[in-house]
């Protein structure tokens, strides 16, 4: 069992950051406290793609340094895919990136303007002001 | 420059987007002008697209030349021209209404109001036209992030619900990046048609299960299905009449379109109707959201909260039809994603309008509004019909194939909660006509002077125009729908069906 856990710890460290942040985003009664909540989960998204590029045996960057015959035109028999990680993922994950620092900054934006309004970013305190006001 | 039609839909409102600051920051009024113009012109592209698939039958467009599973591939057929239709029509009606009622609801952001119109409108054409997983989320994340901020200008509470909308939206988008990646896994592709094709050798795979479950449970959360959709109405009511308009027609109506590619485009029917039984439980959780979805419609007093909860009855009828599976069931739920858009885009308008009027749609203060406001209400009314299903209108076509579904897939149960929806429908929507056509402020006995007359007071033509084009439409894919079937529609029906 234990072994089983550590092969694949990558898996276990992806799901538990998830569910932190799933907890976080649902059970935490802050907003601040949920945003850092979504942050979790994102970056759990996010660890997973980078670990799923990852090969083992010595693979390194994918970096190609070039050799005698690829520059003749008869390198692709050359490059062994099993010693480059796979960098698709990667890729991916600067656009995943860049998507959660955005919604970050709308989130944060628009907890200024909650923040405005409320003068608080307590969720229950916010629900009574809203049951109150009948918004 | 015609075959480059598929990428002109994304490119050329992408970039009228970013350049949208730079011209209001020259001359404020130009924005306006500008969107419509820019919206025209998709319009243009997106006839185009569709014309190249009727003529052409599907196509792809690779982008920059770069041939798939490599390359980004746009892969257009008669579901996604159809849904490019539908967007970029809705989009230019409320693009052209949108000019007095952003004056009059938020002044002072009209240039950032048109920048997120348009990278909005953009999120919804690129998750139509992609052919690659990926690229899906993207843009999904493109027009949610937009949407956010579109909704957080609205009335009080609207940062509220806008907040709860980014927590939910969040986490659907990133179930299905999941999805993508658990599918990334299992065949090293992301390309749709490549995944379609390499999948069905592992439909034993658990990767794969968890695949398909975590994506159609990140897209309901995205199409508000039932239990999933806490964010909606809050959001869609509290957002400015403009943006409720064009959000509500078609945020909702997108992410069933990725519904319908995603079970019957990457996967195989088969897959959800027999390795999982997707279907069947979507199948009743649309049952549950048709019939809760009215009734929470039933008790508003708001008309853009009552309008929003019946987004969420409506969503059931698509996710219905899809989870049906079979001819009759798919071809409602395709017919029903072009009635909702028409539909929800009209009465949303109308709402838009009378807020514009009266700064509030409470349906208590609608005393009188049919003699105030004859065109709009009109408008208001042809909606309604076809919200309930009254031929000649779409609602009724599309309903008509959702029962014929659920009668060929044996499910009684269905036929009667779709029936029975129509009578909840008629009581929330009969109500908001009832006390704005018949009913009359309390005579005063104790007053000396007469009652004010009821005078005649529109909208200015900016904005009754596109509730009329709306509700036209609305008769129109009604009358031609047999028609619009057997051009569009009947070839989305996977073989097999």
């Amino acid at each position: 069992m234990l072994e089983y856990i550590v092969s694949k710890y990558n898996f276990w460290a992806y799901v538990i950051l998830l569910l932190i942040g799933l907890y976080a985003m649902v059970g935490k009664k802050n907003l601040v406290k949920k945003l850092i909540g979504m942050n979790i989960f994102q970056s759990a998204v996010i660890l997973f793609y980078i670990s799923i590029g990852v090969k083992k045996g010595g693979a390194t960057v994918p970096i190609f340094l070039g050799d005698a015959h690829a520059a003749h035109g008869h390198g692709h028999a050359l490059i062994d895919v099993a010693s480059y990680i796979n960098p698709l993922p990667h890729v991916l994950m600067l656009t995943a990136i860049v998507v959660s620092i955005a919604t970050t900054g709308v989130a944060l934006a628009v907890l200024i303007l909650i923040f405005r309004r409320y003068k608080t970013l307590e969720l229950d305190e916010i629900m009574k002001i809203r049951k109150d006001t009948g918004v | 420059m015609a075959t480059h039609f598929a990428v002109m839909v994304i490119v050329i409102p992408l970039m009228s987007a970013l350049l949208t600051p730079v011209i209001g920051w020259w001359k404020k009024e130009l924005c306006y002008p500008w969107a419509v113009a820019v919206l025209l012109v998709t319009v243009v592209c997106s006839i185009g697209v569709l014309n190249q698939v009727i003529t052409g039958g599907p196509f792809s467009y690779y982008l920059g030349g770069w041939s798939p599973p490599w390359g980004i591939e746009y892969a257009i057929d008669y579901l996604n021209a159809f849904v490019l239709i539908i967007i970029s029509f809705v989009a230019l009606t409320v693009g052209i209404y949108s000019k007095k009622s952003v004056q009059k609801e938020m002044p002072e952001k009209v240039v950032p109001f048109y920048t997120l119109f348009l990278l909005l409108v953009t999120g919804l054409f690129g998750i139509v036209v992609t052919g690659d997983l990926f690229n899906v989320f993207v843009f999904l994340e493109i027009g949610a992030l937009s949407c956010y901020a579109l909704i957080a200008i609205g009335r009080d509470g609207a940062p509220f619900a806008a907040f709860r909308y980014i927590i939910m939206g969040t986490i659907g988008a990133s179930f299905y990046l999941i999805g993508v990646g658990y599918l990334y896994m299992a065949t090293g592709s992301l390309n749709m048609h490549d995944v379609a094709q390499l999948l069905p050798e592992l439909y034993d795979s658990k990767v794969v299960l968890t695949a398909g479950i975590f994506m159609v449970v990140g897209i309901s959360i995205e199409m508000a299905l039932y239990p999933l959709h806490a964010w909606a109405p809050n959001a869609y009511a509290d957002a400015p009449s403009t943006v409720s308009a064009l959000i509500a027609p078609l945020m909702t109506k997108v992410a069933a379109y990725l519904m319908i590619r995603v079970m019957f485009t990457v996967f195989k029917p088969s897959f959800f109707i027999e390795t999982i039984p997707v279907t069947t439980v979507l199948t009743w959780m649309a049952a549950v959201a048709i019939v809760l979805g009215s009734i929470y419609a039933i008790a508003q007093t708001d008309l853009k909260k009552m309008l929003s909860y019946s987004v969420v009855a409506q969503i059931g009828y698509i996710a219905l039809g899809i989870g049906l599976a079979n001819r009759y069931g798919l071809t409602g739920a395709v017919l029903h994603i072009l009635n909702e858009a028409l539909t929800k885009g009209c009465v949303f308008l109308v709402a838009g309008a009378i807020v514009y009027k009266m700064g509030a749609c409470n349906i208590y203060d609608f005393k009188n509004l049919y003699r105030k406001m004859p065109f709009t209400m009109s408008a208001f009314l042809i909606g309604a019909f076809s919200m309930v299903g009254i031929p000649p209108t779409c609602g009724f076509f599309s309903k008509i194939y959702l029962i014929m579904g659920a009668i060929d897939a044996g499910k009684w149960i269905f036929v009667a909660v779709l029936l029975f929806s129509s009578i909840l429908n008629v009581v929330y929507f009969f109500r908001v006509i009832q006390i704005a056509t018949f009913e009359k402020p309390m005579p005063d006995y104790g007053r000396d002077k007469a009652y004010e007359s009821v005078r005649m007071d529109e909208v200015p033509l900016s904005m009754l125009i596109p509730i009329q084009v709306m509700a036209v439409g609305i008769l129109l894919a009604g009358i031609f729908s047999s028609k619009i079937i057997s051009t569009a529609i009947q070839f989305v029906i996977p073989v097999g069906f």
